[in-house]
């Protein structure tokens, strides 16, 4: 961090305060530069309290196979959704991803929240990309790919990753199941205004490094409280630079350093992934929405409270060693050494982590020798990362002993990687090749590792028990997960036949 | 909700940084409905052994800590997931307070719609008052909202700052869905201007 500046009060948005009401009103009576946050948040802005808190419009609300208790509160006070043409739903926590038949799941509880979404979305008239739906798939992943998800739009979901979304030049956020509950009667939501911060990365991004590992360096280099309070807009030539494949990727972990937010300003890229999606506008209306998105990007000069500078050069294949994600290392490193760490409870947390995760203080990172490799979620399992990961199982085996899944992010990532022909590279690799789901990323739906198992995942957190009690989660990108799943061990992505 | 004007209690340690919602209620106990005790899953894979037994030596299954009603916490805490369900079962532990130097965002918002409290104190105010819950388990400490104070067993008060409308809400028990309802209008009024073409 280079730079700090505390502007929390905005002299744009004060003045914008007289226009409370009329989001068109807004831009044009305020000369000041804003932020892209700024301009999202001032046209969603329904009403401002004295108190600073402002009832928000949602676009857009994102609802998952885990949402029943916001319908049950509904429901106890006879309210009925206000705008069930801005909900959108899919089952994916609770599902599994070796069949596609609701009624072949033997959990009751989780067969209970899919057919139970299924029940409340025809109640209600939403849209529900249901399980034998081509639709189907993360929520995070199907937002986007059916061009749902757009430049200038307030999302929200029940869910932290939500942030994805964000990489399409939007303003997106997880909320809780109250809130969940509150959007789908009012349509609305209250927020204190967050503060903002811009994440700037300079450069071109070394052989082998991904977005996954821009944001674990930028996590392991802030902190995973580092934006608690902000929304991150992620800026720089190295962002402009990745794929918007990429960009989801990078915006999805935001949460992971506490951010409410993270935001990517739609470029040619964005416009050109979005034009034809079938929830996309069409014809005139795409025209008039292009004008719109254009406006969108900050202004120059826009002030942002708090300034990081990253130098891309300065990034290598990632991977974390602990129980935060914060706890990456670049993947030809060493395991640290709790010693050096002055702060004793920071000591202690260490050696209580290595403890967990069969650690040693200096072992190298490539000494990691996995049982399982999970490739997919919401954080990198889009067709580029399936791409990217068979470009290095190709004409490989999995290694003995280790039992490797692939779990496309959507049914129709797994259909587009099929038309190409990378379920056969995985499978004749030693792969297991799965239906579409959260999966092993957080196991809601029993997907999970037995205690003492260590495993190269592409998903986002590695919480202890994240991935089953006593199991050992190591984050990296696809490319990285998939030489760890031929290796036996991690392996530095940049030595690897078929890295790029 | 449950308003939330004063407490006073002794407090239970659990100040490790950055503990995450996935500790605080696993994935697993996720598709409970909400009228569930969610309470017994509370810190469950960390106060109970695989085999369902108490770890001793947990600050939730020391005899003293049991009837605690104020944690203290590390800083970030409840970082990660969106899961409600940590709120919930932390309430249905007994818990009505947290005090912390950080929380994770979303855990705040959520606690404030279940009629928690989480206190934001510095981490110097959350050190002192942990090593005297440590020194006498039993010490209680006050937290009165409507003053914004936190009292600890020695007498120190330490000041805190809240958003209002979460205070006001807490105070109030405030039910939040039919509060915005009196906006209706306004709501009205701004998707009419708001159109289609947002769409």
């Amino acid at each position: 961090m280079q730079e700090r500046q505390e502007n929390y009060t905005c002299a744009a948005l004060a003045k914008a305060r007289f226009c409370r009401n009329d989001p068109f009103m807004i831009q044009h009576a305020t000369p000041e530069p804003l932020t892209m946050f700024d301009k999202i948040w001032m046209r969603h802005r329904v009403l401002e309290r004295e108190d600073g808190q402002v009832l928000l419009y949602v676009d857009r609300h994102f609802i998952h196979d885990g949402t029943a208790p916001a319908f049950e509160m509904l429901r106890k006070r006879g309210v009925a959704p206000r705008a069930p043409e801005r909900i959108f739903a899919t089952p994916d926590h609770y599902v599994p991803t070796d069949t596609r038949e609701a009624d072949e799941i033997a959990n009751a509880e989780y067969r209970g929240m899919v057919e139970s979404l299924e029940r409340n979305t025809a109640e209600h008239g939403i849209r529900h990309f249901g399980l034998t739906d081509g639709g189907q798939g993360i929520v995070h992943v199907i937002g986007p790919e059916a061009g749902l998800s757009q430049p200038g739009m307030l999302l929200v979901c029940g869910d932290s990753h939500t942030s994805t979304h964000g990489a399409l030049g939007a303003l997106a956020f997880g909320i809780g199941m109250t809130e969940v509950a509150h959007v789908l009667a009012t349509q609305c939501l209250w927020q204190r205004r967050p503060r903002t911060m811009r994440i700037t990365v300079e450069g071109t991004l070394g052989f082998g490094v991904t977005a996954k590992d821009v944001i674990l360096h930028i996590i392991a280099t802030i902190g995973t409280a580092g934006a608690t309070g902000y929304v991150i807009e992620y800026a720089g030539s190295a962002i402009r630079g990745l794929s918007m494949e990429g960009r989801l990727t990078l915006c999805n972990m935001s949460i992971e350093a506490g951010a409410r937010a993270g935001m990517v300003a739609p470029d040619e890229k964005t416009f050109a992934y979005l034009a034809d999606r079938p929830y996309a506008p069409k014809g005139t209306e795409w025209d008039a929405a292009l004008a719109r998105w254009r406006a969108l990007p900050s202004d120059p000069g826009a002030q942002f409270d708090l300034e990081v500078m990253i130098d891309a050069a300065s990034i290598a294949p990632m991977v974390t060693w602990g129980n935060s994600p914060q706890d990456a290392v670049p993947a030809d490193g060493t395991i640290p050494d709790p010693m050096t760490t002055e702060d004793p409870g920071r000591r202690q947390a260490m050696e209580d982590c290595f403890a967990y995760m069969g650690l040693q203080a200096g072992m190298p990172v490539a000494e990691l020798r996995m049982d399982r490799v999970f490739i997919g979620s919401c954080t990198n399992g889009r067709i580029e990362d399936l791409r990217a990961a068979a470009g290095i199982a190709q004409g490989g085996k999995v290694a003995p002993g280790v039992t490797a899944w692939v779990v496309p992010g959507s049914a129709q990532v797994k259909r587009q990687a099929e038309a190409e022909g990378l379920d056969a590279i995985f499978k004749s690799a030693g792969f297991e090749w799965r239906e579409a789901g959260c999966s092993m990323c957080l196991g809601t739906n029993g997907e999970i590792g037995k205690p003492g198992q260590r495993i190269a995942s592409t998903s986002n957190r590695n919480f202890r028990g994240r991935q089953g009690a006593g199991v050992r989660t190591h984050l990296m990108s696809p490319e990285m997960a998939a030489a760890a799943a031929l290796a036996g061990h991690v392996v530095d992505v940049r030595h690897v036949k078929g890295a790029r | 909700m449950e308003p939330f004007i004063s407490l006073r209690s002794n407090a239970v340690p659990l100040v490790q940084d950055n503990i995450d919602t996935d500790q605080i209620i696993p994935a697993r106990f996720l598709a409970r409905p909400r009228d569930d005790d969610h309470g017994i899953n509370f810190f469950r894979d960390l106060r109970f052994d695989a085999e369902g037994n108490e770890v001793s030596d947990f600050p939730l299954n020391q005899p003293a800590w049991r009837q605690a009603r104020i944690i203290l916490g590390g800083r970030n805490f409840a970082c990660g997931s969106s899961r409600e369900n940590a709120v919930w079962a932390l309430h249905g532990w007994g818990a009505r307070a947290v005090i912390a130097p950080s929380f994770g965002d979303i855990f705040a918002i959520n606690s404030v719609k279940n009629g928690v409290l989480p206190v934001i104190l510095p981490a110097e105010a959350v050190s002192a008052l942990t090593a005297a819950s440590i020194a006498e388990p039993e010490a209680e400490i006050a937290i009165d909202l409507p003053e914004q104070t936190v009292t600890g067993p020695d007498g120190t008060v330490y000041r805190f700052e809240i958003d209002p409308f979460a205070k006001r809400s807490l105070l109030e028990g405030l039910d939040e869905l039919a509060f915005t309802m009196t906006h209706e209008e306004d709501i009205a009024a701004f998707e009419r201007r708001f159109g289609r073409d947002n769409f």
